[in-house]
């Protein structure tokens, strides 16, 4: 609310003050339900003319933990969580402890008086309001349960101080509920209007949103995870399977029990090796596949998916990457396995990586990830991360009726079949599915060894080299087939920054910020990093200096996954590295502060 | 934003112009139809008629090619699909059952069968076995067992006898081996089967019976590698002085507890079908849980569900 706007009204003796956005954090413990306050805010934003964006951490502890859950509701354009908070709801002293600091200077801090001790210095800094939080969601509830309801609650709180609405909330609230026995609801409406009508004590002003820009169409609202199996529903995929492994189960569950509606099945395997099998023999048997996993669970189908690209047989396996290496920081971000993606076969095993960018990035790019590897015959990884599994967004509904594909195999007997036709324009063949009659009665095999161009092992020199050409040059025409990236700011300058994935929104905030202020940068983010598209050569030559932002380590060199390959790939020295590895998101003010630093401290070098 | 570049595919253009035949116009296939590569087997290997009978059940039992898919992972045995004229796949070491899977599961028009060897089956791909045995899901897996690791050219394997001296084992194999048998029946195997090659009317007939087992059906059959274990096999041939002992008339095959004596008695043991029972297979409880799924949603496209579970999210 750095922003707020000038005009206030009298109300109730209070101050209602505009504001364009705001960015709350509620800290508590897993099991307190805050995600689904927030989950509450954000579908609420999403029903109103406002943006919104979240951002989550879970515990990787079985119950319990301390949890978080910010969002950020902007009636402009939200790319990021947001830096800092400008209310926390802090519902233990651990949560009060951790997170104040999280706060803005002059921010409020909404404490539950019966487990917070407010910590006298901090008072200061920071506006603080006690609400007994738990007794008072016992009282308005009957007594039931151990404080459950309060985040309700809290919810009511924020809903007074926020002056949202309050119809549409108690409409989310049943919607919520419904199924449960109806008490549930009852309870939960009743806790809302507890909190709601608490008398806050020592509040100074109130606060309301400024009216949105009108959007077309309706907005939905949900998590990456979900934008990307729904993605898959509507691309028409109707196998997968998995193992379950965070953050990527969610997507397995909700195949699993969408699927049956649609004539799929999902299913659970016994590891991460039968699951990727699983899929490709699905894949395979006619019709495109997917099986997922995070870091340990991709370096362990590995092997599988360099069949997929010998045998030609198209895959999509999505990644949603955690703080590696090894078991790493399951609950945490980071943006380590390009790597892995991109390169973690044996042999040259040239395959597809593409990265989705925010959550309605996560629906569509899923489609297209699907018909890469239909029409190349290639896997293709897509690659997501926790950050934007979890962060919730709203988007523009889908026009389902013109986006859904049927992908149905197509078994229509065909004359003669070569499944690794030397001929074929570009390297690119198609798979004809088992049940596919072959006029000639020559059937295919697909297969791991070399081989020629039926599909019979060869130890051919010359089949070995054809074959691996053809495996690279599919690729190649991907590449030139691919949409040169939009360049975010003006087309040159002196700073470009490059990154890819879920960095899009903080990157492009960053810029946003720095132009504002007469700064010469602009950004780019890579959605397809293997191939890359064609002509970047020609965008990075218009910058002075292109720094590449991802969230993993410089590693040896100085460079980090994205730049080491850029670095290769178009021997720019301009090309340079920004990296962290603290498991976060970027917060818009960290990359200004490391450009600041990086072109302070090599300023006048190579005669800049 | 993104929705204008979703990668169009043309339809296929090699499309067969000649009319199909109908199914009572098509004629068995025969051998010449169904073989394809020249078997890479050494002279001799016990293979060899694992595929001829492989071909004699496809003929007898009048299945198009279009319709078989074999499979398999890595070893000698695993060459399988390149000798056989029809859709095949060649898939990575231990991984057959899965990818089997994976098409049975997707396409119940389909045959499958995924043809294995010890080290595949019962070592690398152990896993595997237990748990597509456990759920029960619908192919036949033909195990050629010989002993030993053929490929690699004669290390110890899951299924080698103690004493047995391999270049990994120079003074003899000192773990116990596995018994496939048993281990199938402990893992909820529906189809227990053991055969050896130098039977072939008995291979043919445990084949058969296979075929028409509605789940998971698991054969075990002996398999002699002339080249690095020749000989294994010999005390249950005839032939070669032995005794091929057939499982006992009034066995019950649905009685576990006697399934599992037959399976532990020392070789040659008992030859036969030593366990079949009847439970839902995998394939048929995933179609049971899609058909009550869409009886809800009768009537509507996948567009139209989609857009049903989108309007929540509202």
């Amino acid at each position: 609310m750095s922003d707020t706007a000038t005009t206030a009204t009298r109300s109730d003796a209070l101050r209602i003050s505009d504001v364009p956005e705001a960015v709350i954090r509620i800290a508590g413990n897993s099991q307190d339900g805050i995600q689904a306050i927030g989950g509450f805010l954000a579908r609420l934003a999403g029903r109103s003319e406002q943006e919104v964006m979240t951002f989550m951490t879970i515990p990787s502890t079985i119950s319990g933990g301390p949890s978080i859950f910010q969002v950020r509701i902007g009636s402009g354009e939200v790319l990021s969580s947001g830096d800092e908070a400008d209310v926390l709801l802090a519902f233990y002293q651990h949560s009060y402890n951790d997170h104040l600091h999280s706060l803005k200077k002059g921010g409020i801090v909404l404490f539950d008086s019966d487990h917070v001790e407010p910590n006298p210095e901090a008072a200061k800094s920071y506006h603080h309001i006690g609400v007994p939080i738990s007794s008072r969601t016992v009282e308005a509830i009957g007594g039931v349960g151990r404080e459950k309801g309060k985040n309700v609650f809290a919810l009511g709180l924020l809903a007074k101080m926020f002056h949202l609405n309050v119809p549409k909330l108690e409409q989310l609230i049943q919607e919520r509920f419904t199924g449960k026995d109806t008490s549930v609801a009852q309870n939960a409406v009743l806790a809302f209007h507890a909190g709601y009508s608490f008398q806050l004590e020592n509040v100074v002003e109130l606060f309301r949103f400024m009216e949105g820009q009108k959007r077309a169409g309706n907005q939905v609202v949900m998590n990456g995870n979900e934008a990307i199996a729904y993605g898959l529903i509507a691309a028409g995929v109707r196998f997968g399977a998995a193992y379950p492994i965070t953050p990527w189960s969610d997507i397995m569950e909700l195949l699993r029990r969408e699927l049956p509606k649609y004539g799929g099945c999902f299913i659970q395997c016994e590891d991460e090796i039968a699951s990727v099998s699983m899929a490709i023999g699905a894949s395979y048997a006619g019709r495109v596949a997917i099986t997922g996993s995070s870091g340990p669970g991709i370096a362990l189908k590995s092997e599988a998916i360099g069949w997929a690209v010998m045998a030609e047989v198209p895959l999509v396996v999505v990644d949603v990457q955690r703080g590696g290496p090894s078991t790493g920081m399951p609950t945490n971000v980071e943006q380590s396995d390009l790597n892995l993606a991109a390169f973690g076969g044996h042999g040259d095993s040239p395959r597809v990586v593409i990265a989705p960018a925010n959550v309605e990035d996560c629906f569509y790019t899923t489609i297209e990830a699907v018909n890469i590897a239909r029409k190349y015959s290639v896997p293709v990884i897509l690659l997501t991360d926790q950050a934007i599994a979890t962060r919730i967004e709203a988007f523009q509904e889908p026009n389902f009726k013109e986006i859904c594909q049927d992908i149905t195999p197509d078994l229509t007997p065909v004359a003669d079949h070569k499944p690794y036709d030397l001929a074929a324009p570009d390297g690119v063949t198609r798979h004809v599915a088992p049940g596919t009659r072959i006029g000639s009665g020559k059937y295919p095999v697909v297969t791991g060894l070399e081989h020629d161009e039926m599909g019979h092992p060869t130890g051919s020199p010359k089949l070995h080299m054809a074959m691996t050409a053809k495996r690279r040059r599919k690729l190649q025409a991907l590449a030139a087939e691919l949409p040169a990236p939009d360049v975010f700011g003006a087309p040159d300058g002196e700073v470009l920054l490059v990154g890819w994935g879920s960095t899009q929104g903080p990157i492009r905030e960053a810029v946003t910020r720095a132009r504002r202020e007469g700064q010469a940068i602009s950004s780019m983010n890579l959605t397809y990093i293997n191939p890359l598209p064609n002509g970047l050569e020609e965008v990075f030559s218009r910058f002075r200096r292109v720094f590449v932002v991802e969230m993993n380590d410089g590693g040896l060199y100085g460079y980090g996954q994205l730049a080491a390959i850029l670095r290769a790939r178009f021997c720019d020295a301009r090309i340079e590295g920004i990296n962290k590895t603290d498991g976060l998101t970027w917060k818009v003010r960290e990359v200004l502060d490391a450009v600041r630093e990086r072109v302070a401290s090599t300023a006048g070098k190579n005669g800049h | 934003m993104s929705q204008t570049r979703l990668f169009s595919i043309p339809p296929r253009q090699d499309a067969l112009v000649v009319p199909p035949l109908t199914e009572a116009e098509r004629k068995p296939l025969t051998k010449k139809e169904l073989a394809a590569d020249h078997p890479t087997w050494c002279p001799g290997c016990g293979d060899f008629s694992v595929l001829a009978l492989y071909y004699k059940l496809i003929e007898k039992r009048k299945i198009w090619h279009e319709k078989v898919t074999t499979v398999a992972g890595i070893g000698c045995s695993s060459r399988f699909p390149y000798f056989v004229q029809a859709h095949g796949a060649h898939f990575i070491h231990g991984r057959a059952l899965p990818f089997a899977s994976g098409i049975s599961l997707s396409r119940p028009d389909l045959h499958v069968f995924a043809f294995s060897g010890d080290g595949d089956a019962f070592s690398i791909g152990g896993n595997h076995f237990s748990h597509t045995a456990r759920k029960n899901i619908k192919m036949t897996l033909v195990v050629m067992d010989n002993w030993v690791y053929g490929l690699t050219k004669k290390q110890t394997s899951p299924t080698s006898p103690l004493g047995f001296k391999s270049k990994t084992d120079i003074w003899g194999a000192v773990d116990q081996p596995i018994n496939p048998l048993k281990q199938a029946l402990a893992a909820g195997a529906t189809f227990i089967a053991r055969t050896t090659h130098t039977n072939p009317n008995h291979l043919l007939q445990m084949m058969d019976a296979a075929l028409d087992h509605d789940g998971f059906s698991f054969i075990q059959c002996l398999s002699e590698c002339v080249e690095f274990f020749p000989g294994a096999f010999d005390s249950s041939n005839p032939r070669k002085g032995g005794q091929f002992v057939e499982v006992p008339k009034d066995h019950d095959v649905t009685d576990e507890g006697a399934a599992y004596k037959l399976a532990g008695q020392p070789f040659p043991g008992y030859f036969g079908i030593l366990y079949k029972t009847s439970r839902p297979t995998k394939n048929a409880l995933e179609a049971k849980i899609g058909a009550d799924a869409q009886s809800k949603v009768q009537g509507l496209e996948p567009w139209q569900i989609l857009q049903k579970t989108f309007d929540r999210m509202k």
